[in-house]
């Protein structure tokens, strides 16, 4: 039987991992739920944001705070652009799959030509440091980035939910030719939504950076857990997004430290597979 | 007759230049003819490109020497390698294509025990001699064409583990409790699992042994577990990243392992982590005397040094990856040359039956599946490099394990 410390400390570690898969997980999630893309290439575009950072904090010794200042809003203009791509080639929410999973191979490659395939770590001298509560310890960038998720999460749930913007977007999502009869110009709300949809990346980017070594390869590694934190907490559902990720991270934790760290991968699958089947008004 | 003088002094000249350039090049003739083809795959994409890139820069150096000398029996050398993505299927298809449509003349192995398995088979169908170089399970590789230049032995599992054990009951303080962490990676688990028999063996007690998936990414409960067992002696059967991460989680909760051992780690990161500090690690070469004593490795490692930072590496010290890379070609030019073949079953009788110097060592082929003597050293960190600590007759000058 794991000691009660040895408990607390998982969960802590799991809170604070779930906030970092909430983060990977809203931008997903916007884009999926409110525009009908799926778009893979949102991982990707969170490891350029990585990469740059890196590239900002050890070339010209940039914080990463204000590496986020000019990632976040480059990473908006991008995700705009992208998605004129992908009006303008009328992409579905199918063929969408394969055209991100192409721009995810592309900029894959970027990354692996431009840094090489070897690791790069952005060494901060705040990397290692924790705050102690009691017998538990809280990483300072994990929390930073868990706390992160969390404003980001409740923001964009009272701006989907408070504003004209938020609401036209969801009925376009819900029926595009009555909320079009109701003068909501999806087309223009769709290239806001998805320009915050990057910028989200972007600021997942700049975490990555700070808590992780980067290579290239990483890319495929968060795509597993973070889908199914994005199906568990409902498309478009940035809290229940956050609320996923959190549920993944503990459960994950706590296998690891009650039953064996092997395990771990099996746990986000096997609760995606009890919720859906659970879920009150499946079909 | 009046330009005599000046004539005696343009020939003097010319001949100067010739012997000077003659100086600079490698004797013998220029390769010539149609290219012998080698082909290979390593994992330049995907999870293991980060160290199979060192293999790439290392077999490039290698086959530019040669056709900078005399090339392979007098005939340039072209290396045929594509990119296996760090995937076994696809490594088994590619080497298909490597004999059967590319038709090489012979062939390496790709990077990483998986992958080798996979090229392995196809080698064996095809009855292709293939060399390789990062292969940890012996036990699996019963093909009797197949010729391993990582010297684990045949029996890793025991050895590699009672060199670590031989090395830290030399310090003042040694282990009596150990912490095994270990990735399910084949190799890893396989030596890891061992680690754990031989530590019982030797009267140590196991106070934790864990295994994790290869890729894992949140370290903080398996660090909080190996902090709680707060064993002597923490080994982890580490590939790439993961001993990197494993410290960087244990100092998130104020712990820092007494001792740590990383099986394959990555070397450059762990040179630069302060917390590992006087991390010890599995080595079979470490660019300093009595490994570079010989001139030619000197050359190489300088070479390779070269390379890597035009490559864009961070880390550009030969190390065991690079040096398995340089000896693999080394086994493989020495057959060639010895045989004058490159009939792939001349070439396996004679390497079976002969020593081969190489930057590992002297390297033999006779013993249980083609293997020959472990030759694994202890490395450990200090003041920002890798020494080898273990055995003695290895270390580096005036390095002993350095212990807390």
């Amino acid at each position: 039987m794991p000691s009660v410390t040895l408990l607390g400390q998982s969960i802590v570690s799991g809170l604070l991992a779930g906030g970092l898969y909430g983060l990977l997980a809203l931008g997903l999630s916007l884009s999926w739920g409110l525009l009908r893309l799926v778009n893979l290439g949102h991982f990707a575009l969170a490891f350029l944001g990585a990469y740059l950072t890196y590239q900002l904090g050890t070339a010209f010794h940039w914080p990463a705070w204000a590496s986020a200042l000019v990632i976040v809003p480059a990473f908006f203009a991008l995700g705009v652009g992208l998605h004129a791509v992908f009006a303008y080639f009328r992409v579905t929410e199918f063929t969408s799959l394969l055209v991100t999973f192409g721009i995810t191979v592309i900029l894959e490659s970027l990354i692996q030509w431009f840094w090489t395939a070897d690791f790069r770590r952005f060494e901060t001298p705040y990397a290692s440091t924790s705050s102690r509560i009691g017998p538990l310890f809280v990483p300072t960038l994990e929390l930073l980035a868990a706390l992160t998720a969390t404003a980001l999460a409740l923001a964009t749930w009272a701006w989907l939910r408070l504003t004209y913007v938020g609401k036209a977007l969801r009925a376009s999502a819900e029926d595009p030719e009555i909320a079009a009869a109701f003068g909501v110009n999806h087309r223009a709300q769709a290239f806001l939504l998805s320009g915050v949809s990057a910028a989200y990346a972007g600021v997942a980017g700049v975490f990555i950076a700070l808590i992780s070594t980067l290579a290239p390869a990483q890319i495929w590694s968060w795509l597993g857990v973070v889908f199914a934190v994005v199906i568990i907490g409902g498309l478009a559902n940035p809290v229940g997004a956050l609320l996923a990720g959190l549920l993944i991270g503990v459960s994950e934790s706590v296998t690891m430290a009650v039953v064996t760290p092997a395990w771990a991968p099996l746990v986000s699958f096997s609760l995606l597979i009890l919720i859906l089947v659970a879920r009150p008004g499946r079909a | 007759m009046a330009d005599s003088p000046g004539l005696m002094r343009r020939l003097t000249a010319v001949v100067a230049a010739l012997a000077l350039v003659g100086v600079a090049l490698p004797a013998g003739a220029a390769p010539s003819g149609p290219p012998i083809r080698i082909g290979s795959t390593l994992a330049l994409t995907g999870p293991l490109a980060p160290t199979a890139l060192i293999h790439k820069i290392a077999g490039e150096i290698y086959v530019e020497q040669l056709n900078r000398g005399n090339g392979l029996l007098g005939r340039p050398v072209e290396w045929v390698l594509f990119d296996d993505q760090s995937k076994p299927d696809l490594t088994r298809s590619l080497y298909e294509k490597l004999i059967t449509v590319d038709k090489v003349d012979l062939i390496m192995g790709p990077y990483a025990t998986s992958g080798i398995l996979a090229a392995m088979g196809v080698a064996q169908r095809y009855q292709k001699m293939i060399i390789h170089h990062s292969f940890g399970m012996p036990h699996l590789a019963t093909y009797e064409m197949h010729f391993p230049v990582a010297p684990f032995g045949p029996e890793p599992q025991k050895t590699v583990p009672g060199m670590v054990f031989d090395g830290l009951a030399t310090t003042k303080t040694p282990p009596k409790t150990v912490t095994i962490v270990t990735s399910k990676f084949p190799s890893a688990q396989y030596q890891s699992n061992g680690a754990r028999e031989v530590a019982e063996k030797r009267g140590l007690k196991v106070l934790l042994y864990l295994e994790y998936e290869f890729g894992t990414r949140d370290w903080g409960s398996i660090a909080a577990r190996v902090k709680d067992a707060n064993a002597d002696f923490l080994w982890v059967g580490a590939l790439g990243l993961d001993g990197n991460q494993l410290l960087e989680a244990l100092k998130k909760l104020d712990y820092s392992p007494p001792r740590h051992f990383h099986l394959f780690p990555a070397p450059g990161p762990m040179i630069t982590a302060p917390e590992a500090r006087l991390a010890l690690s599995n080595t079979f070469f470490e660019e300093h005397p009595p490994f570079t004593n010989d001139p030619a490795t000197a050359r190489l490692v300088a070479l390779f040094k070269e390379g890597a930072t035009k490559a864009g590496l961070p880390y550009t010290a030969v190390d065991t990856q690079a040096a398995g890379s340089f000896a693999a070609w080394q086994v493989l030019e020495a057959a060639i040359a010895a045989t004058k073949s490159l009939d792939d079953k001349v070439l396996a009788q004679w390497l079976r039956k002969n020593r081969v110097d190489t930057v590992e060592g002297k390297l033999r082929f006779d013993g249980p599946n083609n293997y020959g003597d472990d030759l694994s050293k202890m490395r450990q960190v200090q003041d920002g490099k890798w020494l080898v600590v273990w055995p003695r007759e290895f270390a580096a000058p005036g390095a002993r394990i350095n212990l807390p």
